[in-house]
């Protein structure tokens, strides 16, 4: 989903970017959501962050870190790679590479929050929790997002969103982070 | 990047990018196989055919598995069990397994060149599994991934393959594989089993074992083929075994820490002592394990759409 | 009937290489000189008038090396098919093999194939008998009936007679007849199980090699006995520098041999056989650069006397088989004559020195009454486009197989009309 740099510099010349959240914006919703996961859970007890490669990756670290400065306390941290559980994985000529999936614990019984960038259609959030059942039996899946951008195919809901965005359905949401070399910020890309 | 190929018939085109490309992607199959649930559902509604006209229940099942953690419906087809009948060719018979809708067939056959020639007919994707002396790419590949699973480079590697190098399509293709890398590769072997020109492919030809293990990091040892006694390729197996079996007094002339490998099944006490199969040293087991892991790596890159 | 060639490039080897007319009559060469017009009005008012500027007019082709496949496998090749296919190629002469079911081990079979031959009128087939009965290289077939029958020459090609005592017998044995033994050498122990030339190629293929050696081997052990018995030794489809330095040696020796080449063997290296393409799949076997060099070389001082093309025709599904299982052999008769003026272009051969190997060396070599223009000579002639260029198009062969692998290849020199007997078979 997300374009790769090459692309995205070719893109930015083409195209307008409309800024949504800047890095202020970005910081104080991911805190908001630390504090919401905390409320929601009771703690950090049997609580574990799953994050979705490679954006959702990033922000469950960035929760991990914000929830330990809050509570002094670890949160297990897993890495899923959604690829396997595509399901358009048939019809596409050449099959996306894989990027590895790392959870280092057992997830049954354990609350999982998913972490994703962008919640869109749902597709993606329905492949993870597809792979994260065949991983264990956890006692509930949570999701989080930074944007919620609507446009559904799948009855999907998360249940922490940092922003909700309405968007057309040609438009591209964006999220840039740190960790990947820019400035944090959500932006629209307009055109197809 | 992908691997823009319908096939996966030999080595010898592959580049080292997409080689490494391969192994990465196993990565992803061997973190599946290592879970409670050793199953994805990548290839759902993907029929693969195990289109075996040698019998090999080892590679066959590797095939099978990974085929079936990849939630593929699988079909073994095997000379006795199918109607292969005299008359027909090979092209007849994987047409008819094709108009069964079949998306990947994964080739065993006798006849060096029988991949090829059937990929060159079908639209469905051909997996070589062993085509005569030809080559065995699969079986290089997961070779390649146990040796970078147990933390070697490739770049400078002393890799030696030991044993019947003339008739072993898996020397061939590690031979292919493995200075494609940049690794160095021994053939060491009886001249009576050397093929013509071996050189030429980028490996140094021995033919004393004492001499060629000295500081080797990795010893492939092969099969030896029993019933080639006789053929005048050597003279007794005890000779044989005197000449190129690996024993643990010759393991000692390795590198600290080589690696033993074997592509199975082994002849105990021919081709390799018992006790070095089983030692520490030895990867054979590992070997077996990566294999379904590899062709699970192959069987997703190449379950694409078939335009 | 009376045909006037007018107008053409006269080369009949070692007596005319100059523009001539070429009067044919009752199908024989009536004369062949300048401004015949005149002549061939006088002598009858309705001849057949070709004209042939800017061609070449040169004694039909004569081919020591065909297998015709009738009797016994119709389905690739018959002689109705095998010879259109010759007068296609500008053969008027074909010496077909006699590895047929039956083999040509008796005078019936022979006699069969004349019959066949006689009918289909397209080119004289002049067929070769067997040397062993059922050619199982065991006991002499009737030599002396094969040769009242009609047989030129003897040999037992595809099956070498590995026993060098039979071999010794046959060539004394074929004294008594002065017929030509020719032996496909092979030494079957070296070769078993080999299906290409062993080297660089069949170790990366994984395809079991046949060594030089294997041709080697027989060539030095029949040499050895046509200098024992003083036969008349004709070395088949030469493949290796080995028989080309040996055959050299020999023939300085004064050992009574001749040999062919056949346009694959000097076009053509092992290279051809990588993706396991079976139409590169011959026995012997296509070889590496340095035997083709040595073959033009042979070609080049006359070691190698002729060039034969061994047609071996098979039909498509056999060549679908698995490389190892694929029967060996290639159709030549219409892909020879390009071929052969290939090496006129590189300048491995003079015109008329390629010509010759396709005219006067084989009929020198098997004794045919043929390959002449001489006045009286039988009537035999093909007129060649050399300049014309055109693509080998397997589907426009007049061979009932198409088993070549020279499709597509842009290739110069053409047969517009081949003349059997004074009667025109073939034209453009």
């Amino acid at each position: 989903m997300t374009l790769g740099r090459a692309e995205l510099m070719i893109a930015q010349d083409k195209k307008q970017e409309k800024l949504i959240m800047d890095a202020h914006e970005v910081a104080r919703a991911l805190t908001r959501i630390a504090h919401e996961i905390l409320e929601r859970n009771k703690g950090i007890t049997d609580l574990a962050l799953v994050g979705i490669r490679t954006g959702g990756v990033h922000l469950a670290h960035r929760f991990a870190k914000r929830i330990q400065e809050i509570e002094q306390g670890q949160v297990p941290i897993g890495e899923l790679d959604i690829t396997l559980y595509r399901d358009d994985l048939a019809l596409k000529k050449d099959q996306p590479v894989l990027k590895k999936t790392n959870i280092p614990f057992n997830i049954s019984d354990l609350k999982v929050v998913l972490v994703d960038d962008v919640l869109f259609t749902g597709r993606t959030i329905r492949a993870a929790m597809d792979g994260l059942i065949d991983l264990g039996r956890p006692a509930e899946i949570q999701l989080a997002v930074l944007v919620d951008r609507g446009h559904r195919q799948l009855p999907i809901k998360a249940t922490y969103i940092g922003k909700n965005i309405p968007t057309s359905r040609d438009e591209n949401v964006q999220v840039f982070l740190e960790e990947e070399g820019e400035e944090d910020r959500v932006v629209i890309l307009n055109g197809a | 990047m992908s691997l823009k190929r319908k096939d996966l018939i030999s080595i010898a085109p592959l580049s080292s990018d997409e080689i490494m490309f391969i192994l990465e992607t196993a990565d992803s199959f061997k973190e599946v196989t290592g879970r409670e649930i050793k199953k994805v559902p990548a290839l759902r509604g993907k029929t693969v055919v195990n289109f075996f006209f040698e019998p090999s229940t080892r590679t066959r099942t590797s095939f099978e598995l990974a085929a079936k953690r990849l939630s593929a419906d699988v079909i073994n087809f095997s000379p006795s069990s199918s109607s292969v009948v005299k008359g027909e060719t090979l092209l007849d018979t994987a047409r008819n397994i094709e108009a069964m809708q079949a998306d990947i067939i994964v080739l065993r056959h006798q006849a060096a060149g029988a991949a090829e020639t059937l990929a060159r007919g079908v639209k469905s994707s051909v997996i070589n599994a062993g085509d005569g002396w030809h080559e065995h790419p699969t079986q290089a590949l997961l070779d390649l991934f146990t040796i970078r699973e147990k933390g070697l480079a490739f770049k400078g590697l002393r890799v030696a393959i030991v044993g019947d190098i003339a008739h072993s399509r898996v020397a061939r293709s590690n031979i292919y594989a493995l200075t494609k890398l940049g690794a160095e590769v021994l053939a060491v072997g009886p001249p009576t089993m050397m093929p013509a020109s071996l050189e030429k492919l980028g490996a140094q030809v021995h033919y004393n074992l004492d001499k060629a293990l000295q500081g080797v990091d990795v010893i492939m040892m092969l099969r030896l083929q029993l019933e080639r006694q006789g053929r005048a390729l050597f003279p007794t197996i005890r000779e044989y075994s005197n000449l190129y079996g690996l024993t643990a007094e010759r393991l000692r002339l390795a590198a600290p820490g080589a690696l033993v490998m074997h592509p199975g099944p082994i002849n105990r006490g021919v081709e390799i002592a018992p006790d070095v199969a089983d030692s520490f040293s030895s990867v054979i087991l590992d070997q077996v394990s990566n294999g379904v892991a590899v062709r699970m790596g192959i069987l997703y890159l190449l379950s694409g759409a078939n335009q | 009937m009376t045909i006037l060639i007018q107008g053409g490039h006269v080369i009949d080897p070692g007596r005319l290489n100059d523009r001539a007319d070429v009067l044919i009559e009752n199908g024989k060469i009536a004369a062949v000189g300048k401004n015949l017009v005149a002549y061939a009005r006088g002598g009858a008012s309705s001849a057949t008038v070709i004209d042939a500027t800017g061609k070449l007019v040169l004694p039909g082709f004569i081919d020591l090396h065909v297998h015709l496949r009738e009797p016994g496998f119709e389905y690739k090749e018959t002689i109705q098919t095998g010879t259109a296919s010759a007068a296609a190629g500008g053969f008027t002469s074909v010496c077909c093999m006699p590895n047929t079911n039956p083999v040509n081990d008796n005078q019936s079979v022979t006699e069969f194939i004349l019959d066949q031959a006689r009918a289909a009128g397209n080119a004289h087939v002049f067929p070769v008998g067997a040397i062993t009965k059922g050619s199982e290289g065991k006991e002499l077939a009737e030599i002396g009936d094969l040769r009242r029958a009609g047989c030129v020459a003897i040999s037992d090609d595809g099956q070498p007679v590995m026993n060098s005592l039979v071999m010794r017998r046959a060539m004394e044995y074929a004294l008594a007849f002065d017929l030509p033994v020719i032996d496909h050498c092979e030494d079957l122990h070296l070769s078993e199980g080999g299906c290409m030339n062993e080297g660089l190629v069949s170790t990366q293929l994984g395809l079991q090699g046949i060594p030089s050696a294997a041709e080697d081997v027989m060539v030095a052990r029949n040499l050895s006995l046509a200098e024992l018995t003083g036969a008349r030794l004709h070395l088949a489809h030469v493949s290796t520098a080995g028989s080309v330095r040996m055959v050299r040696e020999a023939k300085a020796r004064g050992v009574r041999v001749t040999a062919e080449a056949c346009p694959h063997h000097f076009s053509l290296t092992e290279e051809s056989v990588r993706g396991f393409n079976t139409l590169a799949k011959m026995n012997p076997p296509l070889r590496t650069w340095q035997d083709v060099q040595a073959i033009k070389d042979g070609l080049r001082d006359g070691t190698i006397d002729v060039i034969a093309t061994d047609h071996a025709p098979h039909a498509a599904q056999e060549k679908q088989l698995e490389f190892a299982q694929a029967p060996n052999g290639i159709v030549g008769l219409e892909t020879a004559l390009p071929l052969t003026l290939a090496l006129v272009e590189e300048g491995v051969l003079s015109l008329e020195a390629a010509v010759a190997k396709l005219t006067s060396e084989p009929a020198k070599a098997f004794s045919l009454p043929k390959g002449s223009l001489a006045p009286g000579a039988d009537a035999d002639l093909v007129v060649v486009d050399a300049q014309a260029s055109w693509e080998v198009d397997p589907a426009r062969f007049r061979s009932k197989s198409k088993n070549t692998p020279f499709a597509g290849w842009k290739v110069k020199g053409r047969v517009t009309a081949t003349i059997v007997a004074g009667r025109v078979v073939y034209e453009v």
